[in-house]
Parts: structure tokens; C-alpha cells; sequence
């Protein structure tokens, strides 16, 4: 892979890997004995253990120069596996995070393993690891084969990829350190912010210079969505986490924002985190992936490009709804409850235009998992948004809010929607990115298959019934007007429902597993496949050099 | 790629373009898609209308209903306590006594007490009132500072070593740490301890040099004969109830480093009424749920 790199951009990699070690160190030196130095080493370690071998390579010889015709796919492979990487390492906390809930001994006395600190590790790991890896590699994949053109660089794309790694792992490490700004989905400290800002510019850049250099004349629509991702991630993300660091030594650090406003801005952000990053860029996804696996026409052009202004104008006034009966005025709270309902239409637009795109395609669906997984997303993304806009109407969220309802929510989408669509869409993607017939067993993917769908609804059901019980448990009156039930009678209520969860949790996971083995496997032993045809081609090509091969 | 192209299965036509072998149909949007925006934003218009909600330079738009959380929740809040109304004051005013003369006011006991000592007490006390190491049982005879129903009451109000003004103070000397009493000298006075619930069988020698250091340094608080004292809050040392625990270990610890137990003040946070609740709860109601 390196080698595939001029000898330009891998002395390019040097400098910035020595820039980046030079910084790791002074970190580790001004913060010694503090999670901040402790940070200073992961980033030279990090730095390190990418510079030496960037080093031993540099005399190679240059790539061949038919390379820059072919997709450039490198930084997609090692995407995909770190996406699935970080989906083991997220959910294990998960899974920990569910079992603690059933039985709160089942953890060692160490403060890093409190539930306090492994539960933003498992919301980090699986969000920000596992979905924005994969998230990051399939718009490599996709911005390229829709625009006919190759990735804009060879450097910028594994800057972006890996820079977002030392992010992903400064902020899970420093959950278990203790390190937090305490915002829901926004812990990372202020350091690990200002690196997402550089990286995540440099994608967007990258994003733009790709498409700039498309050979279509059209943009097509699976890159809007991944454009709005970007770009709109990058505004929440800098507004909301706007901080004053106590010391330039230390971890600590202060939110400009306070009272009412620091909720406001912490739940504009939450909610776009959702409607951005789980779901525009999944969209995204979703709109290459499917029909490109049906091999049926999107069912409507207009419908999406109806629904996306929809989405993108209406999810960004709804945040509101995660404050109902707060000290948040009245007003903003209606017009956020009424925006999430207005919201509605267009998400269920766009799970109706995915599934009538599979009209004509129906015994696909049945005989391949892999379409599967991406047709049940769809249907989970749309109950999701349904049951969103329904938790959003204030009388409802006045029984849902503070409880397992709203965990119910979140993993229908986050599993049944989020998930299953990354399984699908790396099953899709592996044979096409390693040139490979096929992934290397059917049967396999059928069992991932049954697995996740099975701890998905297990799991989603277990957390309705608790939430729903929970929350009525709450507001219960005798008689006399005195609540009938102690808080700890709910609590003692939630534990078969608990235990249930960890139960579909261990589904999933296991279902995980299984995809990784069949990954590894795959790239290991599947036999190989022809695809001359994957390459960019400009009509300028085409009467000239056709079928170099890719890579 | 730009030829139009229809769609055989559907008979829409394409939009012509083409992206990696993936094209769109030119499908209209669907006449139900149209219903559900209108119906939606209809709906929001009603709710704008009537609820506060868009936001004008200095204040916002009120609504025609003219409502306000702030005031709803106050007369939610309101509602409740004319609710609880007809029993709350009948409660405060009344003795334990007078209470458990009258059946409607003891359903209300009966009714509200578990959740409320639920919520408040149990963490320390346990669900049934047992309570365990370091938090006494509430559901035996052994009571600190008396089984009246007035001292109950008070020791509720104003708590132990509390933060209340009138707070109940009580303290167990740490006549180890204070070198009042030498290590040997502490293991005697606990197997004396010991043996007043017949929890050790010490030689008599033992016994009896125990016995001495307990009248000279304990009587004043734990009474001549070992039985306790409500006035200073001292338990009774010969029976078999333990707060901190009758073993070898805990008896040395209570006399090496002392004890003081805290038990937080109810008055301001709980109701009159609903103090009288939980006295009669933990006299009447849990002892006999054992
Ligand atoms: C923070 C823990 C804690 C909570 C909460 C608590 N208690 Fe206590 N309570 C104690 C302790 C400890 C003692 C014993 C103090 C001592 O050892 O001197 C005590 C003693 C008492 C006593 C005196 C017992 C005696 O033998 O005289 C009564 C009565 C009592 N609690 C009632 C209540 C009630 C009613 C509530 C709920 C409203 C409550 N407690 C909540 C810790 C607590
Ligand atoms: C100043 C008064 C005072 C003196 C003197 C005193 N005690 Fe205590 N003792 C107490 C109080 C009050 C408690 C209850 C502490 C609590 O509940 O937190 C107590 C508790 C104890 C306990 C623990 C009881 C249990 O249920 O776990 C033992 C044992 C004990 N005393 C033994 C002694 C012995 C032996 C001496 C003499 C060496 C002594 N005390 C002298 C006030 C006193
Ligand atoms: C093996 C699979 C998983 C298990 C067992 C699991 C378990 C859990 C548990 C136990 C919690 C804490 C709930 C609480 O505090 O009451 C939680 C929270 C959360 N999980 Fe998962 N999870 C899994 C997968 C995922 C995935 C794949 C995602 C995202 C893509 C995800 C996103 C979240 C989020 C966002 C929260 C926070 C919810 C909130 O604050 O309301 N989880 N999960
Ligand atoms: C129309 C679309 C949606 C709407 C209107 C919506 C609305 C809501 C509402 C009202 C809540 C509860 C807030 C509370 O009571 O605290 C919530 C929570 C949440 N939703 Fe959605 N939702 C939508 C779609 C999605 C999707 C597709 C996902 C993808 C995973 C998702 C993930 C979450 C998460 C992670 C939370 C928990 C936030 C927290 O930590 O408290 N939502 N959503």
C-alpha cells in the first residue's frame, strides 16, 4: 500500500508524522502524570508506529503511473476494516454496559470500568469508531465510482482516515481516564476537538476536489447526502464544542455556553449528530449501495430530491424536542415538536423510495441476505423516524422521557437501521473493493443475517416494555394523591426486561463476529474476480487506454 | 451517459442520467406524499396558532390558548394538593393517636407510607425497615432514642447528628484513638460486652476486669446495667440487636474508633403529615409485615 504512494506524498507523510510525533511528545512531556500526557504518548506512539514504516519504504520505487487511472481503493480496505474493528471493540462495551444493567456486580473496582465511563466508550466507539470509519470509507467508495474519477490525491484521503482513528481513540481512551466535557455524544476534551476540526476540513476539501473532477455531468444524489454530512457536522461540532481549555497542559476545559443556552446548543448539536452523521451520510450510503445491489432504478428522482431538502431543512429546528417540560421557554419546545413532526414526511419518503426501489427485485431480496440487510434497514430506519416524531409530541415525551423508551428508540435506529446497513453494505462492497467473485460463504451472512435482526427486535422489545413500564410506573397515584410506587420498585421492574436485553445484545454481537470471519476469509481465500470494467473512464479515455486494470 | 430510457417493469421513464450502472426513474411524487405535507404542516399551523412558538425581537407569539409551561405546570401542582387536601390538613393536625382512631385517615397511611418511606428511607433503612450494618433495624423493641410516639416523631424531624438546630446528638467516644483505654484493655471491655447477650463465654478474670473498665468509662452513657439510654441516644448492649455488628471484630472497632451514626433531618423536606405517615408506618405497619 505504501508503495502505491509517490515518493513525493510519502515524504509528505514523513514531515506531517514527525510534526505530529513532536507534538505527541510535548503533550507527554508538559502533561506528565496526567490523562494529557498520557495522550501525548498515544499520539506519538501513533505517529510512530505510521512514520517507521512509511520510512523503511521510502527508497521503493515510484507507482506505476497507470495507477492514477484506476480508483484509488487503498484507503477504502483499511477503512472497512477498522469500521469493523471499532464495531467489536463498541459493542463489547455495549454488551458490558447491558449486562452491568442486569447484574451491576459484574465489573472489577477500577474507576475506568464504572458504568459512568464505559457507557460514552461504547457510544463513542460504536457512533464515531464504527459508524463514521464506515461512513468515511464508503464515501471514498462511492464519491468515486459516481463521479468516474479517482479520489482528488493519494495523501489527503489517509489523512482524513487515520487522523480521524487518533480522534476516535484520543476520546474513547480519555472516557476511560475520566477525561469528559460531560455533553452527551460532544465528551471529547478540547484538544481532541481542535484534530476533528483539521481532519474533518481536509474531508470536506477532499470531498469537493473529487467531485470537482468528475466525469459526470450530473452529481448524483448519494453525494448530496454525504455533502450535507460533512458539512453540517462540521458546524455543530465547532459551535457546539466552543471551550475555553483551563491550561494548555491539561485536559480540563471550560464551555463558552452555560444555563439554557448550553442545553439549547448541546441538543441542537445531539439531535443534527443523528440527523447528519446516522442519518444523512447512511442515506448516503443507502443510495448508492441498494439499487447498485438490486440493480434497479431509484424509484423516484424527484421523491429524493424532495425528501432531501426536507430532511436537511427540518431536522435542524427539531432539537428543541430533547428538552420538553425544561427550563427551556415554551416556544422553542413547540416549534421544535412541530418540526419533528413535519419532519416525518420526508424521512418516510425516503425509506418508501428505497423500498419501492426494490420493486422488480423482490426475489432478491429473498435469496440474498446482503440486499436484505439493506431492505430491513430501510424498514427499521423508517419505523424509527416514525416513532421519532412520535416521542417528539410533548404529551408522549412526557411519559417517554428519562427512560428505556428512549433507549428503544435509539438502538431500533442505531441497530436496525445504522448497523444492518454497514453489514449490508460492506457485504456489497468487500468483493467489489478486493476484486473478489463473491464473499466467501452465503451461508454465513444468512446466519449474520437472522442473528442481528433477531437481537435487533429482541432487543428493541425488551427496552419498549420497560421504557413504556417504566414511565407509567412513574405516574402512578393512589388514591390518597401520594405516587404509588417508590423509584426503586421501577428499577427492581426493569431487571428481567435488562436481562433480555443482554440476551439480544449477545445476538448481535455474535452475529458481528460471524462478519468479521466471513470478511477475513473472504479477503484471505474467496476467489478472485475480474473487473477490468471498475476504473474511471472519460469519453477522452475511452478511445484511448481502456481496461488498465484497477490498482 | 444522457439517453432517456423507460423503465420496463414500471413503465416510468429514466431520468437519463446514468452513475456506475445505477439510474433514476422520473417517477412523479406520489399523490399521498403530497396529502401528508399538507396534512403536517396544517397541523403545525393549528399548533402555532394556538401555542406560543415563533420567536419576535424582544418576545414571541403567545398563542391563542394563551398558555405557558411555567403556569401549567403551577396548576398541575395546585390541583394535586387540593387533591390531597382533605386529608393532608385533617393529618397535621391530628395525634398518632387520634390518626389511628380513625379509619379513613388510616387508609391514607396505608396507601402512601410504603412509597414514601420507599423513596426517602429506604436507602438507608431498607424496604422493610431492617436496615444492616451501621443503620439500625427499625422494627424491633431496641430503640436509641425511645419508641414513643413522640420520640419517633422528633428523632424523624430533626434527625441525628444532623443539620438541624435541635438535631439529636450522639456519640460514641473513640477511647482507642483517644488513648482513654489500651488494646488489651479494649478486648476486655468487648468480651464483656460480649458476654451481656451471651454472645462469649470469657474467663472470669477476663469478665471481671472488663466488667470494671465498663463501670468506670460506659455507664454514663450505656446506663448501669449495660441496658442503654434513650437520653444520649446509648443502645441497650444486652440484647441481641446490633447496629454495628456483636462480632469480635465490629465490637472492637465501635470501642477503638468510635461511632457516630447520622441519620439526616426530615423537617422542611417532608410534610408534617407526611412525618406522621412514616411514624406510623415504622410503629404500627412494618413490625407487623415481619
Ligand atoms: C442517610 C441514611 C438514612 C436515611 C436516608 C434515613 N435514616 Fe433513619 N437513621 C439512620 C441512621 C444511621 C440512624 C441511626 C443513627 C445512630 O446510630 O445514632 C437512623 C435512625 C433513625 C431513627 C431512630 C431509631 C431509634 O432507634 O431511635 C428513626 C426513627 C429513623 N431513623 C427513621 C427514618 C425515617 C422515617 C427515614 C425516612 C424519612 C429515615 N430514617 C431515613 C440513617 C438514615
Ligand atoms: C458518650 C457516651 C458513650 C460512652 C461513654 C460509651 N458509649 Fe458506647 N455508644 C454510645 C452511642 C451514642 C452509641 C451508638 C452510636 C451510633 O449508633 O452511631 C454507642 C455504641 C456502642 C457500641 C455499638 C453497638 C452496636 O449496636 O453496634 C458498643 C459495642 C459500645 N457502644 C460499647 C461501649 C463501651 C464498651 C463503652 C465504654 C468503654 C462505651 N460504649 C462508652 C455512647 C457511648
Ligand atoms: C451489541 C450491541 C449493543 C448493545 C448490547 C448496546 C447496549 C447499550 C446499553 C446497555 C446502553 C445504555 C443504556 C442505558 O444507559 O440505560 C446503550 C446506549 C447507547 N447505545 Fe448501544 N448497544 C449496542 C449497539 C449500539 C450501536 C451499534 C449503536 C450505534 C450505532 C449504539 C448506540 C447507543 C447510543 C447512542 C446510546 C445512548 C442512548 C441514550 O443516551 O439515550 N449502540 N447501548
Ligand atoms: C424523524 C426522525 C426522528 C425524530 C423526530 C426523532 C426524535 C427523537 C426524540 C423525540 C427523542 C427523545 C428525546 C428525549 O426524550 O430525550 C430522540 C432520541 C434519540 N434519537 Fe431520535 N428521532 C428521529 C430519528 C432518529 C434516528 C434515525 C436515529 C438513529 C439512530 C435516532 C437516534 C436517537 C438517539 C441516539 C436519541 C437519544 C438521545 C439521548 O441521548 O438522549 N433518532 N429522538
Amino acid at each position: 500500500m505504501i508503495n502505491n504512494l509517490t515518493v513525493a506524498e510519502r515524504q509528505w507523510a514523513l514531515v506531517v508524522l514527525l510534526v505530529g510525533g513532536l507534538i505527541g511528545l510535548t503533550m507527554a512531556a508538559v502533561g506528565a502524570g496526567e490523562p494529557f500526557g498520557a495522550h501525548g504518548f498515544l499520539v506519538l506512539f501513533f505517529c510512530a508506529a505510521l512514520f517507521f514504516p512509511v520510512l523503511s519504504r521510502l527508497d521503493e520505487p515510484e507507482p506505476s503511473p497507470h495507477a492514477g487511472r484506476s480508483y484509488y481503493d487503498d484507503p477504502i480496505k483499511v477503512g472497512i476494516i477498522l469500521a469493523m474493528v471499532w464495531a467489536v471493540i463498541g459493542m463489547f462495551f455495549g454488551l458490558w454496559v447491558a449486562y452491568l444493567l442486569a447484574w451491576p456486580d459484574l465489573t472489577i473496582d477500577a474507576p475506568w470500568a464504572s458504568f459512568g465511563r464505559l457507557r460514552p466508550a461504547h457510544t463513542t466507539g460504536v457512533i464515531f469508531g464504527f459508524g463514521g470509519t464506515a461512513l468515511i470509507a464508503t464515501s471514498f467508495h462511492v464519491m468515486q465510482r459516481t463521479s468516474r474519477a479517482r479520489l482528488a490525491g493519494q495523501f489527503s484521503p489517509w489523512f482524513v482516515l487515520l487522523g480521524y482513528q487518533l480522534f476516535v481513540l484520543i476520546a474513547v481512551s480519555g472516557y476511560l481516564m475520566g477525561v469528559t466535557q460531560s455533553k452527551e455524544y460532544a465528551e471529547a476534551e478540547w484538544y481532541a476537538d481542535l484534530w476533528l476540526v483539521v481532519v474533518w476540513i481536509t474531508y470536506f476539501v477532499l470531498y469537493l476536489r473529487t467531485l470537482a473532477r468528475r466525469n459526470e455531468p450530473h452529481i448524483y444524489v448519494a453525494n448530496w447526502y454525504y455533502m450535507a454530512f460533512i458539512l453540517i457536522v462540521a458546524i455543530l461540532h465547532i459551535f457546539n464544542n466552543l471551550a475555553l481549555p483551563v491550561s494548555w497542559a491539561g485536559s480540563r476545559s471550560y464551555i463558552v455556553w452555560s444555563g439554557v443556552q448550553d442545553a439549547m446548543m448541546q441538543w441542537w448539536y445531539g439531535h443534527n449528530a443523528v440527523a447528519f452523521f446516522l442519518t444523512a451520510g447512511f442515506l448516503g450510503m443507502l443510495y448508492y449501495y441498494l439499487p447498485k445491489r438490486a440493480e434497479r432504478p431509484i424509484y423516484s428522482y424527484r421523491l429524493s430530491i424532495l425528501s432531501f431538502w426536507g430532511i436537511v431543512f427540518f431536522y435542524v429546528w427539531a432539537g428543541s424536542h430533547h428538552l420538553h417540560y425544561t427550563a427551556l421557554p415554551h416556544w422553542v419546545q413547540t416549534l421544535g415538536m412541530t418540526f419533528s413532526v413535519m419532519l416525518l414526511v420526508p424521512s418516510w419518503a425516503t425509506a418508501a423510495n428505497a423500498l419501492m426501489t426494490l420493486n422488480g427485485a423482490w426475489h432478491k431480496v429473498r435469496d440474498d441476505a446482503t440486499l436484505r440487510f439493506m431492505m430491513v434497514a430501510a424498514i427499521f430506519y423508517g419505523l424509527t423516524t416514525f416513532e421519532g416524531s412520535f416521542l417528539a409530541i410533548r404529551g408522549v415525551n412526557a411519559l417517554s422521557h428519562y427512560t428505556d423508551w428512549t433507549v428503544a428508540h435509539v438502538h431500533a435506529g442505531a441497530l436496525g437501521w445504522n448497523a444492518l446497513l454497514i453489514f449490508g453494505v460492506v457485504y456489497a462492497a468487500v468483493p467489489v473493493i478486493w476484486r473478489r467473485e463473491r464473499m466467501w460463504s452465503n451461508r454465513l451472512i444468512e446466519w449474520h443475517f437472522w442473528l442481528a435482526v433477531l437481537g435487533t427486535v429482541v432487543y428493541v422489545l425488551a427496552m419498549w416494555n420497560s421504557g413504556i413500564l417504566q414511565g407509567l410506573m412513574w405516574r402512578t397515584y393512589t388514591d390518597a394523591g401520594t405516587l404509588q410506587y417508590p423509584f426503586i420498585a421501577s428499577v427492581l421492574a426493569m431487571n428481567p426486561y435488562y436481562v433480555a436485553r443482554a440476551v439480544g445484545g449477545t445476538m448481535f454481537f455474535v452475529g458481528t463476529l460471524i462478519g468479521i470471519y466471513n470478511l477475513w476469509m473472504t479477503i484471505r481465500q474467496a476467489p478472485a474476480a475480474d473487473m477490468v470494467a471498475d476504473h474511471p473512464v472519460s469519453v477522452r479515455d475511452e478511445a484511448g487506454e481502456r481496461g488498465v486494470p484497477a490498482e | 451517459m444522457s439517453v432517456e430510457e423507460r423503465d420496463p417493469l414500471t413503465g416510468h421513464k429514466t431520468t437519463g442520467h446514468e452513475w456506475n450502472g445505477i439510474t433514476e426513474l422520473n417517477t412523479r411524487v406520489p399523490r399521498a406524499v403530497w396529502w401528508a405535507i399538507g396534512i403536517t404542516h396544517v397541523w403545525a399551523l393549528i399548533i402555532w396558532i394556538l401555542l406560543p412558538s415563533w420567536p419576535l425581537i424582544t418576545t414571541y407569539t403567545k398563542g391563542l390558548l394563551g398558555v405557558d409551561q411555567r403556569e401549567l405546570v403551577q396548576g398541575e401542582i395546585q390541583a394535586g394538593q387540593r387533591y390531597r387536601a382533605y386529608w393532608e390538613a385533617n393529618l397535621a393536625a391530628a395525634s398518632l393517636d387520634e390518626i389511628r382512631g380513625e379509619q379513613a385517615l388510616m387508609d391514607v397511611v396505608v396507601a402512601s407510607a410504603p412509597t414514601l418511606w420507599g423513596d426517602n428511607c429506604a436507602a438507608c433503612h431498607g424496604m422493610l425497615g431492617v436496615g444492616g450494618p451501621g443503620f439500625p433495624n427499625l422494627t424491633d423493641d431496641a430503640w436509641l432514642w425511645g419508641g414513643s410516639d413522640e420520640a419517633v416523631l422528633e428523632s424523624i424531624r430533626v434527625g441525628i447528628n444532623a443539620t438541624h438546630p435541635d438535631t439529636r446528638v450522639s456519640e460514641m467516644l473513640a477511647f482507642g484513638q483517644l488513648d482513654v483505654l489500651t488494646r488489651d484493655q479494649i478486648r476486655a471491655v468487648a468480651a464483656y460486652v460480649q458476654s451481656l447477650s451471651g454472645l462469649a463465654n470469657p474467663n472470669p478474670e477476663v469478665r471481671a476486669e472488663g466488667q470494671t473498665i465498663f463501670e468506670v468509662n460506659c455507664t454514663s452513657c450505656h446506663g448501669e446495667d449495660a441496658t442503654g439510654m434513650n437520653e444520649v441516644g446509648a443502645p441497650n448492649l444486652t440484647d441481641e440487636f446490633w447496629i454495628y455488628g456483636g462480632s469480635d471484630e465490629a465490637i472492637f472497632t465501635s470501642i477503638h474508633d468510635g461511632r457516630r451514626g447520622w441519620m439526616p433531618a426530615w423537617e422542611g423536606r417532608l410534610s408534617e403529615a407526611q412525618n406522621k405517615i412514616l411514624a406510623l408506618y415504622l410503629l404500627d405497619i412494618l413490625p407487623d409485615a415481619q
